[in-house]
C-alpha cells in the first residue's frame, strides 16, 4: 500500500529582503491512509508552510512530494484534499447551506446532489437547522464547525486542517476536539492537523510530528499507542500523559537550540 | 438627590423633546442658515438700494422699508429665500411641463444626460477595474492615464469633446453624456479596484483549493466583496455626472438644461433664476444619491450584508 503523503528531502526557502529564510529543510514523511496526523510546534517552525506545501499553496525549492501518488499541484486540480483553515473564512453574503454548497457549485455538482451533501455534512458537525443563517449569527465554534462541514462536503479522503481551533476557548475546544475526533474515527479520512496545543495534538492523533525552528524541521515522531477509539477522559490517563511528555520534551529541546 | 430632580426639572422644559432625536437640531441648523441667508441678502443688497433711493430723491428711508425693499429687488446681488422659493413654484407648479420657461423642462433635460452618461461611465468604470485587478500590465500602464484624467480642469475639457463630436456627427445628448461619463468612470474605477482587491489571502486560497478558475473566483468571491464598493463610489459618481451634465450645456451656449438656465442667468443678471436653477441642482443631486442609498439598502438587506 503507497502512502497518501510522502515527503522526501523537501526543503523550502523563502526569499526576503533579510536575505534567504529556511522555512523548511530536509523533511522526510511518510502519512498512510486513515492516520490523524498533528503537526505540533512553536510559531515560525514551518508547520502551516508544511501543510501548504501539501495542498500545493506553497511551492517546495527542493526536494520531492506526492500525495495520493501524484504532485501537490494534480491533486489540487483532482479536489484530493479538504482543507479548513486557521479563521472559518466563511463568506458574509452567502447562508450556511450556500456557504457550504459554495465548493460543489465550483465542482459542478446537479442541485439534487449538493442539497444532498449539504444536509448530510450539515448533520455531521451537528449544525442542523442552521441552514437558512447568516455566519454573524453564529458564534465562533459553530462557525468553524460549518467551515469543516464545507471541507468535508468535498468528500475528500484527505483532510488538511490549519490550526481549525486556535482561536476558541478551551471549553469549545475539547467539545470540537471530541466532535472531530468521533468524526475521524465514522469516516476514516486520512486527517493532517496543524495545532501549538500540546493535550489536542496528543488527543486526536495516531502520531505526532514535532517541528522545530530556524531552519523548520522535524524533531521527533512519536507513534501513539493510545487506542483508535478514544474519549476525552484518556487525559488523565498514564498513557496519555507519558505521549505528552515526550511532546513537550520535545518542544522544550528543539527550541532550547535556537535560545 | 440630583437623581431624582433630574428627571423631574427636565419634564418641566417643553422644549427638552424637541432636541431628543433628529429632527429639532436639523430644524434648527436650517432656521439658522435660513437667518444667515437673510442677513447677508440685506446687507448685500443695500448699496444697490441705496443708490436707487438716491436717484429717486428719497432721504429719512425708515430701517424696515430699506430691509423689505432690499429683500424684493427683481436683479438683487444676493436673492432672498423666499425669493428663490416663489421663482421655483413659479416655473415648476404654475408652468407647463413641456414649456421653454418651465424647470422641470430644464431638470428634465439635464436628468437624462446625468443618468446616460452616470450609466456609461459606471459600465466603464467596472470594466477599468476589471482589467486594472486582473492584469498587471493595464494596472501599470492604465492607472496612471486614468488617475491624470482627472486631473485635467473639465471646463477646457468639455469644448473639445463637445466639438470633436459634433465635427463627427454626434450631436444632442451624448456629447454632454460623454463629459458626465468622464467624471463618473473614475470614483467607480477607484473604488472597484479597491472592492475586487479586497477579499482576504485567506477567501483567495480556499478559492485556489476548490482549484476554482479565475472566472469563478472572480463571479463568486470578487464581484460580492466589491459590492459595497460599487454603491459608494456610484453615489460619488452620479453627483459627479450631474457637474458634467451642467458643464457640459454651458459651452454649446445649450437651450436647454439646468446649466443653460444657470448661463441664459448670468447674461441677463437674473439672479433670482440662476439660485433656483442651482438649488434645484442640489435637490436633483441629493435625490439622486438617495435614491442609490436606498439601492445599496435593498441590495445589501438581500445580500445578508446589512446586520
Amino acid at each position: 500500500m503507497s502512502s497518501v503523503i510522502d515527503i522526501e528531502k523537501l526543503s523550502l526557502t523563502f526569499q526576503t529582503n533579510d536575505g534567504p529564510v529556511h522555512a523548511l529543510s530536509e523533511i522526510d514523511l511518510k502519512i498512510e491512509e486513515g492516520d490523524f496526523v498533528s503537526f505540533i510546534g512553536p510559531s515560525g517552525c514551518g508547520k502551516t508552510t508544511l501543510l501548504r506545501v501539501i495542498a500545493d499553496l506553497e511551492q517546495p525549492t527542493d526536494g520531492t512530494i506526492s500525495v495520493n501518488g501524484m504532485t501537490p499541484n494534480q491533486a489540487r486540480l483532482a479536489r484530493a484534499y479538504g482543507y479548513v483553515f486557521q479563521a472559518a473564512a466563511l463568506y458574509p453574503w452567502r447562508t450556511i447551506e450556500n456557504n457550504i454548497a459554495l465548493p460543489l457549485e465550483i465542482m459542478g455538482l446537479s442541485r439534487a446532489e449538493q442539497r444532498e451533501r449539504i444536509k448530510r455534512n450539515m448533520e455531521l458537525v451537528n449544525l442542523s437547522g442552521f441552514e437558512k443563517k447568516y455566519p454573524w449569527q453564529l458564534s465562533g465554534g459553530m462557525q468553524q464547525r460549518a467551515s469543516i462541514a464545507r471541507a468535508l462536503a468535498v468528500e475528500p479522503d484527505l483532510l488538511l486542517m490549519d490550526e481549525p481551533f486556535g482561536a476558541l476557548d478551551e471549553i469549545v475546544r475539547d467539545h470540537l476536539n471530541d466532535q472531530l475526533h468521533q468524526l475521524w474515527e465514522k469516516t476514516n479520512k486520512t486527517v493532517v492537523f496543524v495545532t501549538h496545543s500540546i493535550p489536542e495534538a496528543v488527543y486526536l492523533s495516531t502520531k505526532i510530528v514535532v517541528l522545530c525552528p530556524r531552519p523548520g524541521r522535524i524533531y521527533d515522531v512519536i507513534e501513539s499507542d493510545l487506542p483508535r477509539s478514544r474519549t476525552l477522559d484518556i487525559r488523565e490517563t498514564p498513557e496519555f500523559l507519558k505521549i505528552a511528555h515526550r511532546v513537550r520534551e520535545g518542544l522544550k529541546a528543539g527550541h532550547s537550540y535556537e535560545d | 438627590m440630583t437623581a431624582s430632580t433630574l428627571p423631574a426639572s427636565r419634564s418641566t422644559n417643553p422644549f427638552a423633546g424637541l432636541m431628543r432625536g433628529t429632527t429639532g437640531p436639523v430644524i434648527v441648523v436650517v432656521l439658522a442658515l435660513l437667518a444667515i441667508w437673510y442677513v447677508a441678502a440685506v446687507v448685500l443688497n443695500t448699496p444697490f438700494q441705496r443708490d436707487t433711493y438716491a436717484r429717486a430723491n428719497q432721504s429719512d428711508v425708515p430701517f424696515s422699508q430699506l430691509v423689505g425693499d432690499t429683500l424684493a429687488q427683481e436683479r438683487p446681488v444676493l436673492p432672498a429665500p423666499h425669493q428663490v422659493i416663489a421663482e421655483m413654484w413659479d416655473t415648476t407648479v404654475k408652468k407647463a411641463v413641456t414649456s421653454k420657461r418651465s424647470l422641470v423642462y430644464h431638470t428634465w433635460i439635464t436628468l437624462s444626460t446625468t443618468l446616460l452618461g452616470f450609466l456609461i461611465g459606471t459600465l466603464l468604470g467596472v470594466l477599468i477595474a476589471i482589467g486594472i485587478v486582473h492584469s498587471r500590465v493595464l494596472d501599470k500602464s492604465l492607472m496612471p492615464w486614468v488617475i491624470s484624467s482627472q486631473t485635467i480642469p473639465i471646463l477646457a475639457i468639455a469644448p473639445m469633446i463637445i466639438v470633436v463630436l459634433n465635427a463627427v456627427g454626434i450631436s444632442g445628448l451624448l456629447p454632454k453624456a460623454m463629459i458626465s461619463t468622464y467624471l463618473s468612470f473614475f470614483p467607480v474605477t477607484v473604488g472597484m479596484v479597491k472592492g475586487l482587491r479586497s477579499p482576504e489571502i485567506i477567501h483567495l486560497d480556499l478559492m485556489h483549493t476548490y482549484s476554482a478558475s479565475k472566472l469563478q473566483a472572480f463571479l463568486k468571491l470578487r464581484l460580492p466583496y466589491a459590492v459595497p464598493y460599487l454603491f459608494t463610489s456610484m453615489k460619488i459618481g452620479i453627483a459627479a455626472s450631474l457637474v458634467g451634465a451642467i458643464v457640459g450645456e454651458l459651452p454649446t451656449g445649450a437651450v436647454a438644461g439646468l446649466g443653460a438656465r444657470l448661463l441664459a442667468g448670468s447674461y441677463y443678471g437674473q439672479t433670482v433664476q440662476i439660485w433656483s436653477a442651482l438649488i434645484m441642482a442640489a435637490l436633483l443631486a441629493g435625490s439622486l444619491v438617495g435614491l442609490i442609498g436606498i439601492a445599496e439598502k435593498i441590495t445589501l438587506k438581500r445580500m445578508g450584508m446589512a446586520q
